[in-house]
């Protein structure tokens, strides 16, 4: 399959593999036997699990498995989202080229939204300091040849909240959210 | 806060960067870590544990190819300086967000929603709106070209 193929598929999941993946989107225990430990959970046997997990890498539901490290607390202050503003029957070209640095970790393809955002593609360029940043954005652009894209640089100031994205929750879980509005309310 | 892959032993060196990606699904994945880097499975627990309590490894497992399994967008908004702090709060609290920055730019607040269907999403944004009262621009991604091999830390430390 290709990832064009695979980025277009909502997979149908069962009932079984939705409750897997609310176990392990957060993270596997950090025990012995971790699968052990979530077919305990599951009511299920040590073996489904990995079988059910090695079929969500193989039908491509899961990019990638291991361990996941946060960039900022290694060093990695700055990131610098680079929007480009690419020629439509350029992006795929362009977008796989700058995906292949080892400091971009990102590559996306994305809708403009004109007047106020022409750009479509977004990447994201990591860095030790923001000088650095700009150094490999210019290599990048030096070596796809983008001297005439139309591009922005957008760096992260703060980080309000990072962590692995949750695929299972429901709107009921929105309470918290709704409490804090009273406050805007009396600042606004 | 510790500032450059150089500060960890390592053996946290290694677990950083040695596992991100193909992580053996063999019942005992942490036993398996412990004997390619000849210490023992008490000592990779720990360190694993210790890492992960200093917000240094998010986690271990796995991550999820974009709307594969569910869908997700990226939003932004144009937020006055003086209500940010507030406006990402709100939004933070939703737990479909799970990436939400500060950008310097006009759109000033960047963060990822994350649901298990369109329709879920297209409440959440709505939601969101109505909670921070600002509007909001949905970017959802259209295509992928990261081919995601994890951040090998040592090689770009050098580059």
């Amino acid at each position: 399959m290709s990832i064009a193929e695979l980025n277009r598929n909502v997979l149908q999941l069962n009932e079984k593999d939705r409750a897997l993946i609310k176990v392990v989107e957060h993270g596997l225990p950090v025990v012995s036997r971790p699968y052990a430990e979530i077919a305990r959970q599951l009511d299920c046997t040590e073996q489904d699990v990995i079988s059910r997990l090695q079929q969500l890498i193989n039908n491509g539901a899961i990019k990638r498995y291991g361990v996941v490290v946060r960039h900022k607390e290694l060093g990695y202050t700055a990131n610098g989202m680079v929007v480009w503003n690419i020629p439509d029957d350029r992006v795929d070209e362009l977008g796989i080229c700058i995906g292949e640095y080892a400091c971009v970790t990102l590559s996306y393809r994305r809708p403009r939204r004109l007047p106020g955002w022409p750009y479509n593609l977004f990447t994201m360029v990591h860095g030790c300091n923001r000088e650095q940043v700009r150094q490999k954005l210019e290599e990048i652009i030096e070596s796809c040849n983008l001297q005439d894209i139309e591009h922005d640089i957008l760096f992260s100031t703060r980080r309000f909240k990072q962590r692995g994205a949750s695929y299972t929750q429901k709107s009921a879980d929105n309470k918290t959210a709704q409490k804090n509005t009273t406050s805007l309310r009396l600042i606004k | 806060m510790t500032n450059s892959i150089n500060d960890y032993s390592n053996l946290e060196q290694h677990l950083l960067n040695d596992f991100q990606r193909d992580l053996s699904l063999s019942a005992t994945p942490y036993a398996d870590m412990a004997i390619q880097l000849g210490v023992s499975e008490e000592e990779v627990l720990l360190s694993i544990n210790s890492l992960q309590e200093r917000g240094v490894i998010s986690r271990v497992g796995p991550v999820f190819r974009p709307n594969r399994i569910g869908v997700s967008t990226l939003a932004a908004m144009s937020v006055p300086a003086e209500s940010l702090d507030c406006v990402a709060r709100i939004v933070s609290a939703f737990p479909e967000v799970n990436h939400n920055y500060e950008r310097d730019h006009e759109f000033n607040l960047w963060f990822v929603v994350t649901a298990c269907s369109e329709e879920h999403l297209d409440i959440v944004l709505y939601e969101i709106e109505q909670h921070t009262e600002y509007p909001l621009m949905s970017l959802p991604m259209l295509e992928d070209y990261f081919i995601d091999l994890g951040f090998q830390l040592k090689q770009a430390n050098k580059s």
